[in-house]
């Protein structure tokens, strides 16, 4: 425990480890209206792989490394990090505003698809 | 802030796809993290989210007094259907009182499977009056665990009382070909709902 159990008005008692993912993005959990959702992809920038990274926070570029050759939605990130989704929101947000990384959005369409995205699906399913 | 796609700042040519997703409901031990488990081509993950008080209602508050924060678990599993699209299934958070709650997983679903035990059909009334209330298209998955049909769709119909009927599916998410079926009956009545 030792370091985690320095009190903090983020420090939660009963579930201490929480202290450590708040601490990660400085206290911030992802803001109203993220511009990220759960499905939100991101992948590196090219601009990303000349970047000094001795100076850089290690979970910014092990997002960096994680999105290297494919995009990946937030949870994904979060989950091979073993970070709370939201705390991953605030650090690509932080490397959005960098320009290290592009990111996509998910479909505005989706709350009301249309036919034709159903169809896509339905295909896609059927060919598993 | 705009950011549509990958930029081409940097010179990468690739369009990113865009990401969809269908929500798998159900009480605990249905079969939720089994039935993403057979359709998806990375084993599930796991992750966590923090759920603060502030969108927990007034009578969940009284039930966890003095926390400011929890945390819910979910899992998922991903689809690549074409090119351009990838699809996100994620099984709702083991505590099922707190994920009706939380807006980001069911903000812009496609649909949602609810998956149900004949012999508990109960525990997925919460989940049917989320989606009903919603508006979002579902469709019940029974999962029939001892290879029984223990009941017809019509009677589940009449049992979850529901505005407009629900497709209805037997199951065994165990196997991918069972999933699949219930996935499409969820996009078949999406459709449905689109065509108008
Ligand atoms: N017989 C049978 N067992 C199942 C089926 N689906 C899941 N199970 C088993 O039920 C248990 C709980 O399933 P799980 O997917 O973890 O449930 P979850 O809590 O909804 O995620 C596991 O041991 C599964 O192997 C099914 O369709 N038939
Ligand atoms: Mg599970």
């Amino acid at each position: 425990m030792g370091v985690g159990r320095k009190k903090s008005s983020w420090f939660d008692e009963e579930s201490g480890y929480l202290v450590r993912p708040y601490a990660i993005s400085g206290g911030r959990t992802s803001p109203e209206g993220s511009d990220f959702a759960l499905i939100t992809l991101v992948v590196a920038m090219p601009a990303s792989r000349t970047l000094d990274r001795r100076r850089e926070q290690p979970e910014l570029t092990a997002i960096l490394d994680l999105t290297q050759e494919r995009p990946l939605a937030i949870v994904e990130i979060a989950a091979r990090l073993d970070l709370p989704a939201s705390v991953v929101k605030v650090l690509c947000g932080d490397l959005l505003d960098k320009s290290m990384i592009a990111v996509k959005k998910p479909s505005h369409e989706a709350s009301a698809p249309s036919v034709e995205l159903l169809e896509r699906v339905i295909n896609g399913i059927r060919r598993l | 802030m705009e950011s549509a796609g990958y930029s081409q700042q940097g010179g990468s040519q690739l369009a990113m796809p865009t990401a969809l997703k269908i929500l798998i409901a159900g009480g605990f031990g249905v079969g939720k993290t089994t039935m993403i488990g057979s359709v998806s081509e990375v084993p599930p993950l796991e992750t966590e989210e923090y759920m603060t008080q502030a969108s927990v209602g007034v009578d969940d508050l009284a039930q966890i007094p003095e926390k400011t924060t929890t945390t819910v678990a979910m899992d998922f599993g991903r689809i690549t259907l074409d090119t351009e699209h990838v699809l996100y299934l994620f099984g709702t958070p083991g505590q099922e009182r707190f994920w009706f709650m939380w807006d980001d997983l069911a903000a812009g679903a496609l649909g949602a499977v609810v998956l149900t035990d004949p012999r508990r059909l109960a525990d997925s009334f919460a989940s049917v009056d989320f989606f009903e209330q919603r508006q979002i298209p579902f469709a019940i998955g029974i999962n029939c665990f001892y290879g029984r049909r223990e009941c017809t769709a019509e009677e589940v119909n009449a049992a979850l009382n529901l505005r407009n009927p629900a497709p209805v599916v037997m199951c065994d998410v165990r196997e991918r070909e069972s999933s699949k079926r219930v996935l499409l009956a969820l996009l078949e009545s999406a459709k449905t709902v689109a065509i108008g």
